[in-house]
Parts: C-alpha cells; structure tokens; sequence
C-alpha cells in the first residue's frame, strides 16, 4: 500500500507523478520553488490543484470527484515555523490536536506524545517559553497525536542550530521505528535526506526528475539536470564508440578511452553525457601497479586545492581535454600524503562501475 | 447634570456594541482570511463613515428610515412609529457609523495570524467553528477588545449623525452630546460644562484601561 501523488498546476507550476513507499522516510528534495512544499501542501489538502489525484492504498483523497477536507486526512503536518499556537501550552497545543477524544483520554493521549517526542518538563510552557528544538519537539508531539498515517515535514529543521538539527535527525528516526508511519520530509539539504530518508524524490520547476532509494539517487543521478541538483559539477561529453561486451560500453573523452557499465544510447549520434561523482575520482598509486585503481587511467594537472575542514576540494585539468576539468574530494589527509599542490602532474581513474550514463531528463522512478 | 441623556447614552451604546460585534466579527474575519477582487472596494465602503460628514451619512440614512421609503414603510406598519426618530433608529444608525471603528481593528488582528497557525488548526482536526473558538478568536482578542472600547467609546460622543436621524426626544433619542448642545444653548453651562467633563473623563479612562490590556495581551502573546 502506498501513497500515490498525480498533481498539476499552473501557479505554483507542478507537474508531479510520484508513488511513495508506505512506512518509510521518503525526502522530497529540490531548490527553492521547485514545488516541493506545494507538493506538500496538496498532499494535506491545504492547497486545492488544477488536477490532483491523492490515494493511499485504496483511500481516493484527491481526484476530480472527491476532494477529502484536510481535517478528514489521516496526517501530521509540522510547518516551516512550526505553527504552535502561541497562546496555548506545550500540552495545550498537542491537546488541541485530540478534539477526537473524550477529556480524559485527551489529557493522557497529550502526555504520552510529549513523552514520545522527548519534551516532558515542558508541558505547561508557552512556545514563547521554548528554544527552537523544543518547540520543533512540541509540533512533532502535535503532529502525531492523532496517530497520523502519513507524517508531513516541511523542512522541519531549518529553524535550529547544527547540534540541536543533529539530536533531532535522531530522535526522529527513533520516532519512526516507533510508529511505523509513512513520512514524507520537504528539504533542500542532500545530507539531511541522506540521513534520514530511505527514499528521495529529485524536483525541479514542479517536476518529478528521478525518484528511488536515496544512495541510488545520490550516486547515479539520471539526468544532467539531477546530477546538477546533487551538486556533481563533472558532467562531460563523451563519443560512444562500440559495445564490446553486453553491458560494457566504450566511450572516447577526447584522445582518452573509458570503460562504463551500460548500453548504448537508443538516439541517433554517438555524443553522450557523462558524470562522476567527486568522490570516486581516485588517485592512481604509482606504487600499487594491479587492482582497479588502475580502471579507466587519465592523465591531468592538478589547477587548484582547497582544504574545507577535514575534506579537501582539488580541482584537476584534464589533458587534452577542452572542456575537462575535474573535481575531486578526498579527505585532507590524503592531500598531504600524497604532496597534492598546484601544478603537479597525476594520474586519476574512474571505474568503469563509476561512471554514470546521463539521459535526457524524463523522470526516472525506481522507488 | 442630564442624567436620563446619560443613561440613554450608555445603554445606545452597549446596544450597538452587542448589535455590531457579532457582525464586525464575522466580516473581519471574512475580510481578513478571504482574497477577492473586488475587496478594496468593500474595505473602502465599510471605512466610509470615518471621511464623511457625520450630516451626510445623517441624512441619507434620515432619508432611507422615513416614512416615503420602502425601509421606513415596511417597519412602521411592523412597529407602528417610523424608524427615524425612533430609539431602534438610533441604534441603526449608530451601527452603521461604527462600522470602522468596529471591523478595523478586528480585521488586523485577523490579519496578524500567520496563515501557518490557521492551517495548523485544519491540520489537527479542527472545524472551521472549534479552531476559531479556540485558536482565532483567543488570538484576535486584542484586536476585538480595541474594536469594543472605540465603538462604546465613540457610540457615547456621537453627535451629528443622532441629531439628523434621532432629533432631540428626551428619554428616546437625546443622548448626552445632544443634552450638552442643548445646555450650552439654553446658557446653562455648568451641565454642559459637568457633562462634557464626564464624558471627557469616561472615554479617557475606557481608552487607557483598553490599550494597557491590549498591550499586555500583545507582550505574553509575542513569541521570544
């Protein structure tokens, strides 16, 4: 049973095809006004669509019928700012949720989600009275009150502190192996969804680009749009040359052959693009003349290093190559080791395995 | 000192508090939470009491409660006395000249709720009636209480628009700023002169009291 989405809008623009897993932590990540909290926002019922088609399982919540009120949705929903309601108490607000219930039950209904989300102590408090964390806490207490089958977070971090975000992505992850609810969590911070989301949806001007486990979506993007999105500035055009073998393909990047896993594009020309992930640009070991760190040698200048804290960013100009320059990340350590500094000439290998093959753009789904 | 003009003062004033609340409440609300075209033309008719001569709004309101239109017909052949002139005709007028002083306030406050905590309410179940009982109008309540002083305080000192529709009937229509121009009329000064300062002293004190309770309202209300 899953959460299936099929929206379409004009303003905010959307075109959105998507079915989201039950019972994990999917991430909707995109930059700003990509449509990401509209999405959001549909799924709650808070903002009515041109075309909408919502069911989870056989639950028709949206469609050109039917239209469930947001009151009548199984959802939590913590907002950007969090939405307490200031004149009400930590308990008050979670209460507030559970008008449901008989008094009674409300009021231990109330505690136990307080105790949940790690807030007791604070019950009586005004969100004026609280930090950002704990105000993050006393929503999410809110948000789960009414045993929600879909949890909606819009970017539910963003308001606190590095530390606080840390213990938060934590007590968060507890909370879901506790209630088992299917979450869907807006952000635009790629290391947020890779620790907390099972699975990540890619969003560009409203659209679906690619969607599927998040190491999968963050290792192979399938388009040039996507890898642009996680943030892979090598993108390069190669000639397809043959495929020697069923799933072995031969490129040529400029004078230099690559080995890549994958079959020959079904367009017409044999241009195609390419992409590699910063960090799988390794080093070839001068002392070390076996193994795959051999795989797909190119020779290249390094331009440029930075150090940012214990990684280290080195910008390389690929030989003969117009267009080839290169990041690599690698731990800073490495960079001392191996007497990194502008203007030496290396050699670096990208594994066959590595080397990802970029469509066209059309969504990609393998959730 | 005029006392049955006090006294009709006061109470012309808590009707038309009980009267325009619940309404000025309701189109607030509407006003605040609602966007629509042609909005700046009805926020404008509703201000339209605050720019125009209290004798202008008087005498078309004279016009609309007398016995040649269908308004004034229809409610002396139901009530037996014509509108105007009328207690009843006082308290309509008094509404209608209230209406800023009433909806304004009420609609900014409205306007303060982020639509974060509105959508919040929709989020935790609650119906349109239970999140404005319990989140909207808690949170509007300095707004609606400023809307009650100024109309109860402004009901009290009107003077142009009760003259056009009420005249100047003791014990029916003559309010106590109709008794202090009668009084400086008629010479005798130290009434006007008591009244004026009694008037003065009730709508300075109400005004005080209510920006205090609205300022404490607002400080335990900010977020830190």
């Amino acid at each position: 049973m899953s959460l299936k989405l099929d929206l379409s809008h004009d303003g905010p623009p959307l075109d959105f095809c998507a079915e989201i897993p039950e019972g994990r932590v999917t991430a909707l990540v995109g930059p700003s006004g990509s449509g990401k909290t509209s999405i959001l926002r549909a799924l709650a019922g808070l903002l009515r669509l041109k075309r909408a088609r919502i069911t989870l399982g056989g639950e028709v919540w949206d469609d050109s019928h039917t239209h469930l009120r947001t009151r009548e949705r199984p959802i939590g929903f913590v907002p950007q700012h969090y939405g307490l309601f200031p004149h009400m108490t930590a308990l008050g607000n979670v209460e507030a949720a559970l008008t449901h219930l008989a008094a009674t039950e409300r009021h231990a209904r109330a505690r136990h989600c307080i105790a949940l989300a790690h807030v007791e102590g604070l019950e009586t408090r005004h969100p004026r009275e609280l930090s950002g964390g704990q105000r993050q806490r006393v929503a999410l207490a809110r948000a789960i009150a009414r045993e929600p089958r879909v949890l909606l977070l819009d970017e539910p971090f963003s308001a606190v502190d590095r530390s606080t975000r840390k213990r938060l992505y934590l007590e968060l992850r507890r909370l879901h192996e506790h209630l088992q609810a299917t979450v869907v969590l807006v952000t635009h911070d790629l290391d947020e969804a890779a620790q907390l989301a099972s699975h990540l949806c890619l969003i560009r001007h409203g659209r679906l680009l690619q969607a599927g486990p998040t190491a999968e979506v963050l290792t192979r993007p399938c388009c040039e749009q996507a890898a642009r999105l996680l943030d892979i500035s090598n993108v390069f055009e190669a000639q397809a040359e043959g495929a020697p073998s069923g799933r072995t393909l031969l490129l040529r990047w400029g004078p230099h052959p690559l080995r890549a896993l994958g079959h020959l594009p079904d367009r017409p020309g044999p241009a195609l693009r390419w992409a590699v992930l910063p960090t799988n640009v390794q080093f070839a070991r001068k002392d070390k003349l076996w193994g795959s760190h051999l795989e797909n040698p190119v020779p290249a200048v390094v331009e440029e290093v930075i150090e940012l804290g214990a990684e280290a960013v080195v910008w390389l100009q690929v030989q003969d190559v117009a267009d080839g320059r290169l990041q690599m990340r690698l731990p800073t350590r490495a960079v001392r080791r191996y007497t990194v500094v502008p203007g030496a000439e290396v050699t670096v290998c990208l594994r066959a395995a590595d080397i990802v093959l970029l469509g066209q753009g059309d969504a990609e789904t393998t959730l | 000192m005029d006392w049955t003009a006090i006294a009709l003062s006061a109470e012309l004033a808590l009707v038309t508090l009980l009267v325009l609340l619940p309404l000025a409440i309701a189109t607030a609300r509407w006003l605040a939470a609602t966007p629509f075209k042609g909005k700046p033309w009805i926020e404008g008719l509703l201000a339209l009491p605050l720019v125009l001569p209290p004798t202008v709004l008087g005498y078309y309101l004279l016009v609309a409660m007398g016995g040649h239109s269908p308004l004034g017909r229809w409610f002396e052949a139901l009530a037996g006395h014509t509108l105007a002139f009328s207690f009843t005709g006082l308290v309509v007028a008094s509404v209608l000249f209230n209406i800023p002083f009433a909806v304004q306030p009420i609609q900014r406050a409205f306007e303060g709720i982020s639509p974060e905590i509105r959508e919040a309410a929709q989020c935790c179940g609650l119906t349109f009636w239970q999140a404005l009982r319990k989140v909207e109008l808690p949170l509007a309540w300095p707004g609606i209480l400023s809307a009650s002083v100024m109309t109860f305080a402004h009901t009290l000192g009107e003077f142009g628009v009760v003259l056009m529709v009420g005249g100047n009937i003791p014990g029916e229509t003559k309010t106590v700023a109709i008794s202090i121009y009668d009084k400086t009329q008629s010479f005798d000064h130290a009434s006007a002169g008591s009244m004026a300062l009694l008037l003065m002293v009730i709508s300075l004190v109400t005004i005080a009291v209510s920006y205090g309770l609205v300022d404490r309202l607002m400080k335990k209300r900010r977020l830190a």
